[in-house]
């Protein structure tokens, strides 16, 4: 056991390094360090640039096309992406139906959708929730019936994140009514352009645009476009949750947010003094830290499990608890830090980028927005109170 | 000891219980956050007719003999209904610092119109570095032949656009941080030389960046002593920390509400969500978390006119604690136990979830009020 990387991976993070450098845009790194909001395009770019280095899928083995990273240089690679501000790898093509297609999928669906993703040249969205089908998924009822050699698609999804900018979604069908609820569910590819299906903005309480409401009205669908078997996409689906889980843990963005909160603490005053000075807030970034610190070892210790061999398993869930916790409390302490000056909500310079001034600083205006925002990180996913289901059961056998 | 209400404050709650289910159902509110003033002049008017403007103030100084009960139990109802009229800095914060310190031509030429509903005002006290400190000021008053010159900038002054006169704290002795050396003016909001940038808050209130360019004010825009403000504003901001808390206990209440609602309703795996133990056990914490905070809230508001500074400071700093602790519990938890919906703009819980946050940064978190509290309680 050696913490220090060795020759090698110092010159792979090296290299990584010199290549986010070298290739993610001024103006999408610029955006990212200040915490603005993204456009598509801004992803694509970087996502584009990666995908031409073979690196956007940097989680898939070499035989589907992936770079084949060990967990060490998988850690090396996540943190200087974000250590260089680059923006987070949209992870419904990459880390969730990619995988999906290339362990249940035949020949010729790898091959007509995966060199796209791999490229970043379609945009994947999710089709999972629905209104009354949040934390028991299986209980969903989009209805997919056969018509010949399309299935027909009736029904909603919801929480469907940046669906707006969507190419494709995959989703969960009920193609079996009679069976139990896990047993008559199937995975089905679905183009975005098909004929009815309509796309309605869920609007947040920060005011921001990222989630909606997807309408399937008789939506024509290919039978190729099954993943699988046909009533066996849950196990798709369990195989998919699994492996969000793991990138859940969001551990080195969480580690630049502790960074930008004490730049933050050195610049706010409080009685003359830098408030990175006050003992009290020093201690809660503190604790904060050394929680981050444990979630980065544990999210380790299970890759280099996954390293021996196998998928993640249950023990993912609690990454997923910490994970968001700590997510949650650096807004908090971001909030706290900006103290009064949080209370100004500039929506033209949040959303639309305007050139508006800030009020106070330019980190101000985010603070609150983001604190609200990112509430939805212990709900999604899989909510913690699931998760922790999970565990008891999975893990401890109770 | 009686800790029941009068039947005057039993129709007093009453009437503003009715006033913020009838006149601030969630779609009305929306559409009153939406007007240019973000809030309605005809319901500043009921204010008057009701006497809730006057209410807490002396019969000399016209107003209704009432005092901080009043005050807690309008502001529950209006905590409940997320009511956007200016009543905090207008009554509370403008009100009452001149009721306190003003001379009689100020309270007739001020407090009187204020009471009829005719008059508005805004607090600036804030600058960019103060954070909670109240003495933290350094917007300069200087001597100008009779009256006074003002210069320096304020930030986050809530109802500055809708107030007729805003009253500034500013320095005109003493070195940064000191108490002694500030000084309060009633300026004309329209004053030469004041300009404003105005823009709504996080919870749908609105509030403006002051800049005060040699701003020109006589002699009798003091409010009370010159260099003498700060017990002035200390008590004025005690008694609205007070009024905070009890708006904040009805943002509780009001959101504890929804979510058992909730609960109850929402089905997942067959089953109400209510029936599962660990959202029962999240729910009764709740629950024991908005009584604290009522609590707390009523000790305070019988608390705030002791005699004793320390007592009131106590209390109010007590009270803000609590309020801070149980409304970030209340709020986050109803965020929680309403998944996804709970985080939308569409849901109610959202925007007394974001009231009941703006609330915990107003005149000190929960963390301010801790260190404040201990202070004090450890000197005695």
């Amino acid at each position: 056991m050696d913490l220090a990387f060795t020759p090698d991976e110092q010159k792979f993070a090296d290299e990584v390094r010199a290549f986010v450098r070298a290739n993610l845009a001024a103006d999408v790194r610029e955006k990212v360090k200040n915490g603005k909001h993204l456009i598509r395009d801004d992803y694509m770019r970087w996502q584009q640039a990666l995908g031409k280095k073979g690196w956007l899928v940097y989680t898939w083995p070499k035989k589907h096309g992936g770079p084949g990273f060990t967990p060490a240089q998988r850690y090396i690679f996540e943190n200087i992406c974000a250590e260089e501000y680059a923006p987070g790898i949209i992870p419904f093509g990459t880390k969730m139906v990619g995988p999906v297609i290339y362990t249940f999928g035949n020949e010729a669906q790898k091959e007509k959708y995966l060199p796209a993703i791999r490229e970043s040249t379609v945009w994947w969205c999710q089709g999972y929730s629905e209104p009354g089908s949040g934390s028991d998924l299986a209980s969903l009822r989009t209805k997919a019936e056969k018509d010949g050699d399309h299935y027909v698609v009736n029904g909603s999804k919801t929480w469907n994140t940046m669906g707006h900018w969507a190419d494709w979604i995959f989703c969960l069908v009920r193609t079996d009514s009679k069976s139990k609820p896990q047993e008559g569910i199937s995975f089905l590819l679905i183009d975005m352009k098909t004929p009815g299906i309509t796309v309605k903005p869920i609007i947040m309480a920060d005011g921001g645009h990222e989630v909606n409401e997807v309408f399937f009205d008789n939506v024509r669908v290919p039978v190729e476009n099954l993943v699988g078997k046909e009533n066996e996409g849950w196990t798709c689906a369990k195989f998919l949750l699994a492996n969000e889980r793991l990138g859940i843990a969001a551990v080195p963005q969480s580690k630049r947010g502790v960074e930008a909160l004490k730049d933050i603490a050195r610049v706010e005053q409080d009685n003359g003094r830098p408030l990175i000075e006050n003992q009290s807030f020093a201690e809660k970034i503190a604790d904060l830290e050394i929680q981050v610190t444990a979630l980065e070892f544990t999210e380790l210790r299970v890759l280099s499990q996954m390293a021996q061999g196998g998928q993640p398993g249950a023990e993912v869930s609690g990454l997923k608890i910490r994970g968001s916790e700590i997510q949650q409390r650096i807004t908090e302490l971001t909030m706290e830090a900006v103290g009064e000056y949080s209370a100004p909500y500039l929506p033209g310079l949040l959303w639309q980028g305007t050139n508006e001034a800030p009020v106070g600083p330019e980190y101000a205006h985010l603070a609150a927005p983001r604190y609200f925002n990112t509430r939805k990180t212990t709900i999604y996913g899989g909510s913690n109170e699931i998760q922790k289901g999970i565990i008891s059961k999975m893990v401890l056998g109770l | 000891m009686d800790l029941s209400l009068s039947d005057e404050q039993k129709q007093l709650q009453e009437s503003a219980e009715r006033f913020a289910r009838e006149k601030y159902t969630f779609d009305n509110r929306r559409k009153i956050v939406a007007t240019e003033r973000g809030w309605l002049p005809e319901n500043w008017a009921q204010f008057a007719e009701l006497g809730w403007l006057g209410m807490a103030f002396s019969e000399e100084d016209g107003g209704y003999g009432g005092g901080p009960i009043e005050t807690m139990i309008v502001m529950e109802q209006f905590g409940k209904g997320l009511v956007l009229e200016p009543f905090l800095p207008t009554v509370v914060l403008g009100g009452g610092m001149i009721a306190r310190a003003g001379s009689a031509d100020q309270k007739a030429a001020l407090l009187a119109p204020m009471i009829e509903g005719k008059k508005q005002f805004a607090f600036a006290w804030l600058e960019r570095q103060s954070r909670y400190n109240l003495a933290d000021v350094s917007l300069k008053a200087t001597k100008e032949g009779n009256g006074w010159s003002l210069s320096g900038h304020k930030g986050v002054v809530y109802n500055a656009a809708s107030a007729d006169e805003i009253i500034v704290l500013a320095r005109t002795a003493g070195s940064a941080r000191e108490p002694k050396g500030l000084t309060l003016f009633v300026v004309d909001a329209k004053a030469k030389g004041l300009s404003r940038r105005d823009y709504p808050t996080q919870d749908a209130l609105r509030a403006s960046e002051l800049t005060f360019d040699k701003v020109s004010v006589g002699a009798d825009a003091v409010l009370g002593k010159v260099d003498d403000a700060f017990p002035t504003v200390e008590e004025a901001v005690d008694r609205a920390i007070v009024a905070l808390c009890a708006e904040a206990t009805g943002c509780m209440d009001a959101i504890n509400a929804a979510t058992l609602e909730y609960i109850k309703t929402r089905k997942q795996f067959g089953v109400a969500i209510g029936k599962f133990q660990v959202l029962q056990h999240r729910m009764v914490d709740c629950f024991t978390n908005a009584q604290e905070a009522r609590s707390m809230t009523l000790m305070a508001s019988l608390k705030i006119d002791d005699k004793d500074p320390t007592v009131r400071a106590k209390a109010a700093s007590g009270a803000k604690v609590q309020i801070g602790k149980s409304g970030k519990f209340c709020g986050q938890s109803a965020v929680q136990m309403h998944g996804g919906m709970g985080v939308t703009d569409e849901m109610a819980v959202s925007h007394y979830f974001k009231r009941l946050t703006m609330i915990d940064l107003m005149f000190g978190n929960q963390q301010h009020h801790l260190t404040r509290y201990s202070n004090l309680a450890m000197a005695a």
